[in-house]
């Protein structure tokens, strides 16, 4: 049996056919509904739906794909994946936390650059954010929302910001997605983002006659030397970029004029 | 050889011995110069005559005399002319600068780096323009060269990347330093993805350079006929000591290669991969880096060796500059006095005198541009 997941919709049913038991979780993204669960009625008693979770923080930026449930045969079931992706099989008879650990370990395996912003960090040496784990100890300021911080807020921004900067560091790093035309990235002449001294802008920048910002010189970088399209200064490129570059000089003092 | 030479060419070639005569100009030159101008103005000497100022070179005059020079061109890192015909257009204009020295250099030495990503397309190119080098070429392997079919193209072209000549009682060594662990196995790389992921300069994932046991051995036995007083000058791809190892600016058992070359009186290490004036000494041995033809790369943050002045940081908006090739004055006892011809600036010779004098005498210019 086929099950299509649907948008918006989150649920986790236990479906009884032919006597099997399958898991399935519906998060998703096409347009039918569900079938309904007609034949929960038949399942034993003792069964308690096994908890299929997909953690999230092993797919850092990309939405948690849960799986629906599909075929059976024989001595496996398939579980179709809604991001479209390869459909993961397992052992009919696993259930609960072995299952989701069953999917889990398969959905990585297709998917191996899940953990790329680990892995962006650590191929070019990124600077990690700031420290503020100072933050978490002593009082906390007892009735304010402002201030009040839990060990998972930390780990929120810097996760984040991590994952930012690294998009910044993948395109830094590509002339494809620079656009380049002629196979130029911005590590061949800056590796791990020397020389661009973001800490001097903004400053007069004597070649163009005009203060400049530091994403100003990204631009004159893209339409010369790396011979792309400027970027919109808003673009998520540009944001990237310029989050890349000034991680790079975690440290240093603004210096903003300077030649 | 034609014999007959037309007014422009012998206005252009006393022009080029005019600016190259100006390249170490000291005070006591400088005055013979302006008297010599002077002269021209007062109607003393023709004013479009530019041979009769000949430029001594002061201090080094007294002391050597060179007894050859090579030139030099490396890290040209082609693309196909249909991807990038920049960084072609960089090596032929070093191409044209070497035919355009008068009289020609011994030989040309090409440092490494010939193609950008490997690809056969890329060395046939590089190879294709090196031929029209009026000069005899020797050449060496850079890791850009290597990595997609780890040196078969490359070896096809050019033959072995490690071998020894000599040249007027000159032992010259070519070593392939940029011998990696395996890091793409594991990872389950590509051959391309191999090659750029040694092609980024940044890029962490590699593992540092090398030369390895093998030419460790091979280099011992190859110079097992020397005396500890040979003139000996050896070509490394990257530098043959410990710079800054983010970068590869570095030779992971350069200790060993160094316990090698420790007996010789001195010895001169030339090397590519560092693009930019670069000017080490360790000991007995005296290291000098070459310029790229394509682009300059920035200083290592840490860890600069206390003899190189630097260059003054290259303008982004002169595509050329802080490139360049150059020349190789031997002299008699082995030492060089290395010429960095940069496009666009004046060339800055690092002497044999600042090296022999632990930088006191012949001091380089200071760069008016330093590093951020």
């Amino acid at each position: 049996m086929t099950i299509t997941s649907i948008r918006c919709y989150t649920g986790l049913a236990a479906v009884g056919a032919s006597g099997l038991l399958l898991a399935a979780i519906f998060v998703g993204c096409s347009q039918e509904t569900p079938p309904p669960p007609k034949e929960v009625a038949d399942v034993s008693m003792d069964f308690t739906p096994p908890a299929v979770t997909l953690s999230t923080e092993t797919v850092a930026g990309m939405p948690t794909t849960a799986k629906t449930a599909a075929k059976e045969d024989a001595q496996t079931v398939k579980i179709g994946a809604c991001d479209g992706g390869k459909p993961i099989e397992v052992p009919k008879d696993l259930k609960g936390q072995a299952l989701a650990d069953s999917l889990m370990a398969q959905w990585k395996l297709h998917h191996p650059e899940a953990n790329w912003v680990a892995e962006e960090m650590e191929r070019h040496a990124i600077k990690p954010p700031a420290d503020n784990s100072h933050l978490l100890k002593g009082d906390q300021a007892k009735g304010h929302a402002y201030g009040n911080y839990s060990a998972q807020d930390l780990l929120t921004w810097t996760r984040e910001t991590e994952k930012f900067v690294a998009e910044g560091s993948r395109i830094f790093h590509s002339g494809d997605d620079l656009g380049s035309a002629v196979a130029v990235s911005c590590d061949m002449c800056h590796p791990h983002a020397s020389n661009t001294h973001p800490e001097t802008y903004p400053k007069f920048q004597t070649q163009l006659g005009r203060v400049a910002l530091l994403r100003d010189m990204i631009n004159w970088c893209i339409e010369n030397p790396v011979r792309g399209e400027k970027l919109a200064p808003d673009s998520p490129a540009m944001r990237a970029l310029e989050a890349y570059i000034q991680s790079q000089r975690q440290g240093v003092p603004l210096n903003y004029g300077k030649h | 050889m034609p014999t007959y030479k037309s007014v422009e060419t012998k206005y252009l070639q006393q022009r080029d011995l005019f600016f190259r005569g100006l390249r170490n100009l000291d005070r006591r030159s400088f005055l013979k110069v302006s008297a010599a101008a002077l002269g021209a103005t007062a109607g003393l000497a023709p004013p479009h005559a530019f041979t009769p100022i000949s430029v001594a070179h002061g201090a080094e005059s007294a002391a050597s005399k060179p007894a050859f020079r090579f030139a030099y061109i490396s890290d040209s890192h082609l693309y196909e002319r249909d991807v990038n015909d920049r960084f072609v257009r960089g090596l032929l204009r070093a191409v044209d600068d070497v035919n355009n020295l008068d009289p020609q250099p011994d030989f040309v030495f090409y440092g490494g780096d010939l193609a950008q990503l490997g690809q056969a397309k890329e060395l046939e190119l590089g190879a294709q323009i090196l031929k029209n080098l009026k000069a005899p070429l020797r050449i060496m392997v850079g890791e850009h060269d290597w990595y997609l079919d780890m040196g078969q193209k490359w070896q096809e072209l050019f033959g072995k990347p490690t071998y020894s000549f000599d040249h007027k009682g000159v032992h010259f060594v070519v070593l392939n330093s940029v011998v990696e662990k395996d890091f793409w196995t594991a990872r389950k790389l590509s051959p391309m993805d191999r090659m750029k992921t040694v092609a980024g300069l940044d890029n962490g994932f590699q593992s540092p350079f090398t030369v390895g046991d093998q030419q460790c051995k091979w280099l011992q036995e190859d110079l097992a006929k020397l005396p500890d007083d040979a003139k000996l000058i050896v070509f490394s791809h990257s530098p043959l000591y410990k710079l800054y190892k983010p970068w590869n600016f570095w030779t992971d058992d350069a200790d060993e290669v160094q316990a090698i070359l420790k007996r010789f009186k001195q010895v001169v290490v030339i090397h590519g991969h560092t693009h930019q004036l670069l000017t080490n000494r360790i000991g007995n041995i005296h290291f000098h880096g070459l310029l790229s033809t394509a682009w300059p790369w920035p200083y290592a943050p840490e860890g600069m060796p206390e003899l190189t002045i630097q260059m003054s940081r290259p303008d982004p908006f002169n595509p050329s500059d802080g490139c360049g090739d150059g020349e190789v004055f031997v002299h008699p006892d082995g030492l060089v006095d290395k010429v960095y011809a940069l496009w666009n600036r004046n060339p800055i010779t690092v002497s044999r005198t600042y090296m022999l004098s632990a930088g006191k005498q012949n001091v380089p210019p200071l760069p008016n541009r330093p590093a951020y």
